[in-house]
């Protein structure tokens, strides 16, 4: 593919998804850069996570592209077989909101990282790589026999994202993995996510409501509403200077002193008004 | 505090509360009043006990939880009153908003009969007249009445958090516990939410008890702001004063290490460690292993809550207040 500038390590190309007559996904395009960070953000019902469970290969597109390391993964180019479904799962992984529903609550977390390395690399020796894994995210020796039940909400989802990188994905899709964590834990996870960025080269996808979030760990945004984009840019650009009325009015809809709820409402509801017609 | 006030709607002294198994209370002198239309905030995060705190004015405790203290709702103690009197307060002049509307109602029933429900079961209130009093609230809470005739699973999350909002009221509470009432809605819909609080706030004159982990949610809509940690009220005073120069360690730590779109990106300042375990006694302050200013003191004895000087209404639990003070830690 000739292509100029950084590579992209994951490409989305006119993707579409309707569920009857609902569009979830309509003509939805982006980019993410190697070992870039890119955030879709919008709220319920944009179509921010189907657009994610897409890309991640849970969903199916009825139209459109993605593309990892330029390779396509959806449409004709997707061949079936186990080999193909493993090769597809190491190319780009998932951490989800809830630690607890996404790891087996009788499984310790050595066992868990073990499972996923013997299903993506048979024979290969594996005590070493689990170690690694959970030092790379700063869990200790301790942690390693617990079960999901004995660890707190931070830990589990440090479990969850060494089980995410143990098959060394290019892309890591997080869909509003730090929303259910208590702020200081959150900023441990923000910190520990940003950090192996920086040593891996490994691009994420992070899926959120939360614009704090977007604008701390992010260098690229993506607004969605109805299932279509309706801003997308660098970050800093696109929060210093929304182009949107949308963009606008999801700032505007941050808590901070002098924020008036009242205004807001209006807005909101002359926002959906002009998008009825 | 001024004697001339009237009777506080919610006034918790010296709220302690131990449960089995555990080597140091979940609740430890817990102080905390609401007045007649006054919004507080109760800040903190898991396991802080804001929630527990906020269920006391319900009597909701845990089984098996050894109780110290009082809980006074308009003057009377909810603690101490027979099961009679309890129920009156529990249907009638406490009303609780839980954070998911969707877990708050029953998915068979409609609308119309959740809202009625809890006066007609008490007998107070007919049926015709309860009906128009939800008609009312749901107005009251931007909705219309053919909302009454559907089912919850044909509404969206901000507009059954609003039902159940009215649901609350019904009842002409005295006093709202809202328990992150917001935490599952979109931003925009949680401006909505907070709107219709307020003004029902100054029509009703409730007073609103609101438990948040959200920092910037407590200071932009509170009075007054309580900061928990470990079962302790480790700060409490007027919002715009307590974020703008916090006293205690935590509420510092805790400003720092919130994304916010002002100030600088990158890396955020996290705490490190974890709040202290329900199965280890606590000699000292509570935060002390993970405080940056922490000294021997604070190991050994827990630090009692002081006023700011010359402030008064800005109190903190903390032997080192006055280092914070002036310090770049809103940064």
């Amino acid at each position: 593919m000739p292509e100029n500038g950084p590579r992209n390590v994951l490409e989305v190309r006119g993707l579409r998804r309707a569920f009857g007559a609902v569009r979830a996904v309509d003509d939805v395009s982006f980019a993410l850069p190697e070992a870039g960070s890119l955030g879709v953000v919008g709220e319920s019902g944009s179509g921010k996570t189907t657009t994610a469970r897409i890309v991640v290969g849970l969903e199916r597109a009825d139209e459109g592209e993605v593309l990892v390391r330029g390779r396509s993964r959806t449409g004709r180019g997707r061949t079936g077989g186990r080999a193909a479904r493993l090769a597809r799962a190491r190319e780009v992984q998932m951490v989800f909101q809830d630690p607890y529903l996404s790891l087996d609550p009788r499984t310790g977390v050595e066992a868990a990282l073990r499972e996923t390395l013997r299903l993506h690399f048979p024979g290969r020796d594996h005590a070493r790589r689990v170690r690694e894994l959970l030092d790379q995210v700063g869990l200790g020796t301790r942690a390693a026999d617990a079960l999901p039940r004995q660890l707190s909400g931070g830990q589990r989802q440090r479990v969850a994202i060494a089980r995410a990188l143990a098959v060394e994905p290019a892309v890591l899709v997080l869909d509003e993995a730090v929303a259910a964590l208590d702020v200081s834990v959150q900023a441990q996870i923000l910190n520990l996510l940003a950090d192996i960025r920086e040593q891996t080269g490994i691009g994420y996808l992070f899926i959120t409501h939360d614009l704090g979030v977007v604008r701390c760990v992010t260098d690229e945004i993506v607004v969605m509403r109805h299932g279509a984009v309706v801003e997308q840019g660098r970050t800093q650009e696109v929060l210093t200077a929304p182009g949107h009325p949308y963009t606008r009015l999801l700032l505007e809809s941050v808590p901070r002193p002098g924020w008036d709820p009242q205004a807001i409402a209006a807005a909101r509801r002359a926002l959906q008004g002009v998008s009825a017609k | 505090m001024n004697p001339t006030q009237p009777v506080p709607t919610l006034d918790i002294q010296g709220l302690k509360i131990t449960l089995p198994g555990t080597a140091r209370p979940v609740l430890d002198g817990v102080d905390l009043t609401v007045r007649a239309g006054e919004t507080v905030a109760l800040v903190g995060e898991s396991g802080s006990g804001k929630s527990l705190t906020s269920r006391s004015a319900l009597r909701l405790l845990p089984p098996g939880a050894v109780v110290e203290g009082a809980v006074r709702v308009g003057g009377e103690d909810v603690l101490a009153m027979d099961a009679d009197r309890l129920c009156g307060v529990r249907a009638g002049s406490v009303a609780m908003v839980f954070q998911d509307p969707r877990a708050a109602v029953n998915p068979l029933r409609r609308i119309g009969d959740f809202l009625t429900e809890s006066v007609t079961l008490t007998g107070a209130t007919s049926r015709t007249d309860a009906t128009a009093r939800a008609v009312e609230l749901l107005g009251a809470v931007g909705l219309d009445e053919s909302v009454l005739r559907k089912y919850p699973g044909q509404v969206s999350g901000g507009m059954l958090q609003r039902v159940v909002i009215a649901a609350a009221l019904m009842g002409d509470p005295v006093l709202l516990l809202a328990d992150e009432p917001t935490t599952a809605l979109d931003v925009t819909s949680q401006a909505e939410v907070i709107a219709l609080l307020a003004t029902l706030r100054e029509r009703f004159g409730t007073g609103l008890l609101f438990v948040t982990h959200d920092l910037d949610l407590a200071a932009a809509i509170s009075d007054r702001v309580h900061v928990m940690y470990a079962g302790r009220i480790v700060e409490t005073g007027p919002a715009e004063d307590l974020f703008a120069r916090p006293r205690h360690p935590y509420t510092a730590a805790l400003l720092a290490s919130t994304p916010r779109m002002e100030g600088p990106r990158g890396r955020l300042a996290a705490i490190e460690g974890q709040p202290p375990d329900l199965r280890e006694p606590l000699h000292g302050c509570a935060f002390a292993t993970r405080c940056p200013l922490a000294t021997e003191v604070c190991d050994q004895r827990a630090p009692l809550p002081a006023a700011a000087p010359g402030r008064p209404e800005h109190r903190a639990a903390c032997h080192h207040s006055d280092l914070l003070e002036g310090s770049a830690v809103d940064a």
